[in-house]
Formats: C-alpha cells, structure tokens, sequence
C-alpha cells in the first residue's frame, strides 16, 4: 500500500519538498515539516508560530493554513516517537505570555484583532474535520459512496470514538467562530444577542446531528458490511485458485486412471493430505521444524510406496544435524516397513520431550527373525542402527514373524540445547 | 464403565443411528455396515437427529462434526440430557485436535475418521456400545499433547486435570498403534485394566476445567 502512494519520496533528489512531519511532531508536525524544509531548528519555527499570535491570532490562522494544505511525509518504520504533551506546555505558556503582553501594551482587544482570532478559529475548526480523514481513505470514501462522498468522509468505522470527538470539536469551532464574526462585525448592540445567536447556532448543530444521525448510522454499517464482502470474496478467490489447482487436476487423473487401483488411491491420499494441510495445518518449514520434517517423510514414503502413514507427531522442537539424522532413520524405517511387510497401514508415532525425542514406526504386516537376516541387511544396520549411533542415539528392532515389526529410535538431547529450543511451537 | 450390562448375543443386535449431512456417506455407512450392526435410521441435520435418536433410543449414535446449524456437538448436548443411556462415537473427515478434543469433551465415546476401514468401524461400535471408549491413535496422540504441556504448570488443579504415568503410557501405546490386546501383553496388564485406564483418561478429559483448554486452545492457535 505505502509504496503505490503518489508522494515522491524517493524520487525527487532535490530539496526536500514541504510537508508535514509524522515524528517529531508537536500539534500536527507543521513547524518540523517547516523546520526540515527550510534547515533551522524547529523551536525557532515554533517560537515564531507562537510569537504571530500576537498579531491578532496571525499564528494560529497560519499554523491552520499550513496544516490544511501541506501533506503529511508518508510513514515510515521508525514513526514509534508519540506526542509528548510536556513539550508542548512551553509553547502555550509562551503563547499566553505573548497575547497578554499584547493586551497590555496595545490594549487591542478591538474589533480588528477579535475578527482574526475568529477566523483563526474557523481556519482551525475546519482543518480538524479536513485531517479527520487521509487522502487514501478519503479517495476510498468517494468510491465506495460517490452519490454523497461527504457523508463518507464523515464516518470512519476504524476509529469512531476519535471521529466523534474530532468532528464534533471541529463543528462547534467552525460555528463560534462565524457566529463570533457576525457578532463582531455587524453588532447588535447588545451581549444577549451574540449569548441567542450561539445558543441558536448549538441547538442547530443539535438538529443537524439528530437528522442526520440514523442515516450515518445506516452508512457505518454500510460500509462495515461492504468491507466483510470483500474480506469474503478474497477469501473465496482463494479457495477456487487452490480447488482449481489441485482439486480439478486430481479427480482429472482419477477417472483417467480409473482402473488402476493403486494409481487412484495413491492420488487420492495425496490430495487428502494436501487439502487438510491446507485447511487445518498452520505451515512450518520442514527444515526447521522436527514435526514438520517427519510428517513429509511420512508424506513422500505415501506417495512412493502407496500404503497410508498414519502420523501423530507429540509435541515440537527446531531441527539440528541430528534430528535430522532421526528422521532419516525413521524414513528409512518407513520404507522398510512399505517395502517388505506387505500392508497398506503403517503407523509413525514421535514424540518430543523435553531431554529426548522418540520415534516409533509399526506395521502389522509379514515380520521377520531379526536373529536370521541381519547380517545381510544393510539398510536396517546402515540407515537405521548405525546412523542413530553415530549421532549418539539409539535404535531397537522389534519383530516377529506373522505379528509385525515395531522399530523405535530415541534420541536424547542435552538439557541445554533442549532449553534453546522451544518445545512447542508458538 | 465397570458395569457391563449383558450385552445382548449377536453383534448386528446393536442398534445404531447414524447422523450425516451427506446422502451419500450415509448410504455408504449403511452399506459397509449391513449385516454386522441393525442401521435403524440415518439424520441429515440437527433438529431430525434429535427427535428421532429421542424417538428410536439407538445403543450407538454415529455422529458427524461438521453440519449446518450447529454440528454433532449441538446433537451431542441436546441427547445426553434426555438420554443418557444412548453412546456416541464421533465419526469425522475432520482430524483437527479441536473438532477431536470438542467432542470428546461434550460426551463422545469415542472419535474415529471417516478413512476407517469398515472392519474398524464395526469393531469401535462394539466397543463403544459395551461402554468402552474408542481412540484412535491420532486422538491419543492430541491428548498426549494437550496434558503432556501442561504437565510442568498444572499446579492450579492437580487431581482434576492430571494423568497419571500409566495412563500415559497406555496412550503413548495406543497412539503407536497398539490395539487394547497389545498393551495389555507389553505392560503386563489385563484387557480390562487397559481400558479401566482408557475410561479414566476420557474422563479426565471431560472434566478437565475450562480455564486449562482455553489455554491449550490458545497455544495452539485453535481459537
């Protein structure tokens, strides 16, 4: 999103165009933003801010110009910086200094001078409402609502406390302010004029609010709804681009393969596993995770060999060498398993705990006399026994013939690599 | 779970009630099941479930997780306050550990997948309707995870929430693929004591206190 933003950044190598600070910033980053424009320090900026309200309430009126118009630097990683509001506690003292000094020495409480504050206060009120809302979230409004953008301008479901406050504070500045200009600059004469007028203009605004009150409240939830569609429609293109992808392929290659019965079901496991995967599985990387790392051994001897795997991994840790020569070991298991006793089912159970971890993968199927075939067998002694020894493990064979085989591996971890790792997975 | 009423002779005696949104799995249930259990009627949703499982009073009830308008579980917490006496076991595509663990602990029996062979499946029936209860080593293995974390923090609720160390081991052997028979041969043990220990782990598991599973459920990103 902030890379497609229109503000040059990064393209414009000359002087830093105006804008308005986002870190640093006291009110709303308007005398940093100068201050970085123009290279001086952004007190003297702000001290000339506050030293113009002297002139009739000039700072203000200016600071609100600026405000209005100059748009905010687009944000960046390091904007953790917040308001602090003790920094601002000098600038209105001084301010306060400065409009008493004025007082005292021009006596200009006048007509004049009471006109700028005014408009001062207007310029104000409105660049509260204007700031309400970003550009990006302005040009959204507008499209999602075009018979009547204002309105959505006006409702921000994100933060509708802020909205309140902020639009509420800015309309009744707006309205003091230009029943203060009437009031000042065609005079009724008397006090309790001006005192009607601003009590007229408040029982206004009440009006105004309670009218248009039901129908904001129809646009918040307008747009709350319009936002879930979208949030569904995604999530919907998602699901046909993965049924599409996968799904369609496979049931394509089932009825092509419709008479091999091994074909089928070996494409039917394996788009199981791939859809539950995808539904259920938070993914984690085979090369880190032990869990992760057994399940697509377990996976690939599926595929090869066509029989099921019937996995339940307890627990979790990272991977190193070692566990990784574990999972060998029990693939290799598995594949023994698939190869010589005849099953469709083998089950690969493992646990990790917290000094050790244990695999243990069964069959049912021919079984064999451990005490007859080993010296032969290279793959049981190489693969399995002797790879588990040499990386400080061990491996049990357990078999009869006719009952099946169970070959259980253990590796113990040392308690301080046990403690680097995290046991389960976050 | 000790009190085993004569179970009546033949097995296709046992009276079972199968709950499924799908035609087709029902009609595929029935077939597989013919001639080895009495299927006396199927349910597609929630509402037909009840009033006929209230109405017919099955031995077993297969149930499925996943329907419109609340699931198995919605079945499972309506039926059990009226009929006590009729067993469930959960029979799920889904393996996700809080659709397993979910149902167990509203009153299941047992929970067993839908890639079952149908000798299996004829077999947990039986075992469930004889007040057994049915893991399969999947199921074992999430209730392995869910107390084997909590076994160094449990402090809160000791005796509740605890297993103890051969009922562990009776799990880690089932979750290897033992069947009863098995265990009872490798830990020395009779059949019935494996599943004296089998009960009392569903039944921990059912009363384990809310505040244990919310966290289980959380650290495993399930809620």
């Amino acid at each position: 999103m902030e890379t497609t933003r229109k503000e040059p950044v990064i393209t414009a190598p000359t002087a830093p165009r105006l804008y308005r600070a986002r870190d640093r910033r006291m009110v709303a980053g308007v005398a940093a933003g100068l201050a970085d424009h123009l290279g001086i320090p952004a007190t003297r900026v702000r001290v000339a801010f506050v030293l113009l309200l002297g002139f009739s309430g000039l700072g203000l009126l200016l600071y609100a110009a600026f405000w209005a118009v100059l748009p905010q630097r687009a944000r960046t990683s390091e904007d953790a910086t917040r308001r602090s509001f003790a920094q601002i506690l000098p600038f209105l003292v001084i301010g306060v200094a400065v409009l008493i000094t004025q007082g005292i020495l021009f006596d200009s409480v006048g007509a004049a001078a009471t006109g700028g504050w005014l408009i001062a206060l207007v310029a104000v009120g409105a660049g509260v409402i204007w700031h309400q809302s970003d550009p990006e979230r302005r040009r959204q409004w507008s499209e999602t609502l075009p018979q009547m953008p204002w309105l959505a301008a006006v409702v921000d479901e994100s933060d509708r406390r802020a909205f309140l406050l902020r639009f509420i504070g800015g309309g009744v500045l707006v309205a003091t302010g230009i029943i203060g200009v009437v009031a000042v600059y065609a005079p009724s004469g008397d006090i309790g004029a001006v005192v009607n007028g601003v009590i007229f203009a408040l029982v206004g605004l009440f009006g105004v609010a309670v009218v248009a009150g039901p129908a904001l409240w129809r646009t918040f939830n307008q747009l709350r709804a319009e936002r879930e569609g979208r949030i569904r429609e995604t999530e919907r293109a998602e699901v046909a681009a993965m049924v599409h992808d996968q799904v369609l392929h496979t049931l394509a290659l089932i009825q092509r393969n419709a008479g091999d019965v091994k074909v089928v079901q070996r494409l039917a496991r394996g788009q199981e596993r791939s859809l539950r995967n995808w539904l259920y599985k938070p993914t984690a990387s085979p090369t880190e995770r032990f869990a992760a790392a057994l399940e697509q051994a377990a996976a690939e001897v599926e595929d090869t060999f066509a029989i099921t795997v019937e996995t339940v991994v307890v627990g979790d840790r990272d991977t190193d060498e070692r566990v990784g020569a574990l999972v060998a070991a029990a693939r290799e298991a598995m594949v023994n398993a698939a190869r010589h006793a005849k099953v469709q089912t083998v089950s690969l159970y493992a646990e990790a705990e917290p000094d050790q971890l244990s695999v243990f993968v069964r069959d049912r199927g021919a079984g064999f006399d451990p005490s007859t075939v080993e010296e032969t067998r290279h793959g049981v002694r190489g693969s399995i026994i002797g790879r588990m020894t040499r990386h400080g493990g061990r491996a049990e064979i357990r078999s009869e013939p006719g009952t099946g085989t169970e070959v259980r591996l253990f590796l113990p971890i040392s308690r301080a690599t046990a403690a680097a790792a995290p046991a389960r997975p976050s | 779970m000790t009190d085993n009423p004569t179970p009546t002779e033949a097995p296709q005696a046992l009276r079972v009630f199968v709950v499924d949104d799908h035609a087709m799995f029902r009609a595929g249930v029935r077939a597989e099941l013919a001639g080895r259990v009495d299927v006396i009627g199927e349910a597609s949703s929630v509402a037909e479930a009840v009033s006929r499982i209230g109405a017919l009073e099955p031995d077993v009830v297969l149930l499925d997780v996943h329907m419109p308008d609340g699931g198995g579980r919605a079945v499972l917490e309506v039926v059990r306050r009226t009929h006590p006496q009729v067993r469930f076991l959960a029979l799920s595509v889904s393996d996700a550990a809080e659709d397993v663990i979910g149902l167990i602990r509203a009153g299941a029996r047992g929970y067993v997948t839908k890639t079952i062979s149908s000798d299996e499946l004829a077999a947990a029936i039986r075992r469930v309707a004889e007040g057994d209860a049915v893991f399969s080593p999947r199921l074992a293995g999430f209730v392995l995870d869910a107390f084997a974390s909590r076994s160094d923090t449990a402090v809160a609720d000791p005796e509740l929430d605890q297993l103890t160390n051969r009922e562990r081991e009776v799990l880690r052997l089932l979750a290897r693929g033992y069947a009863y028979k098995e265990i009872a041969k490798e830990l020395f043990i009779s059949i019935k004591t494996v599943e004296t220990h089998v009960s009392n782990v569903l039944r921990k598991l059912q009363m384990s206190n809310r505040y244990e599973l919310s966290r289980w459920a959380a650290d495993r990103r399930l809620v």
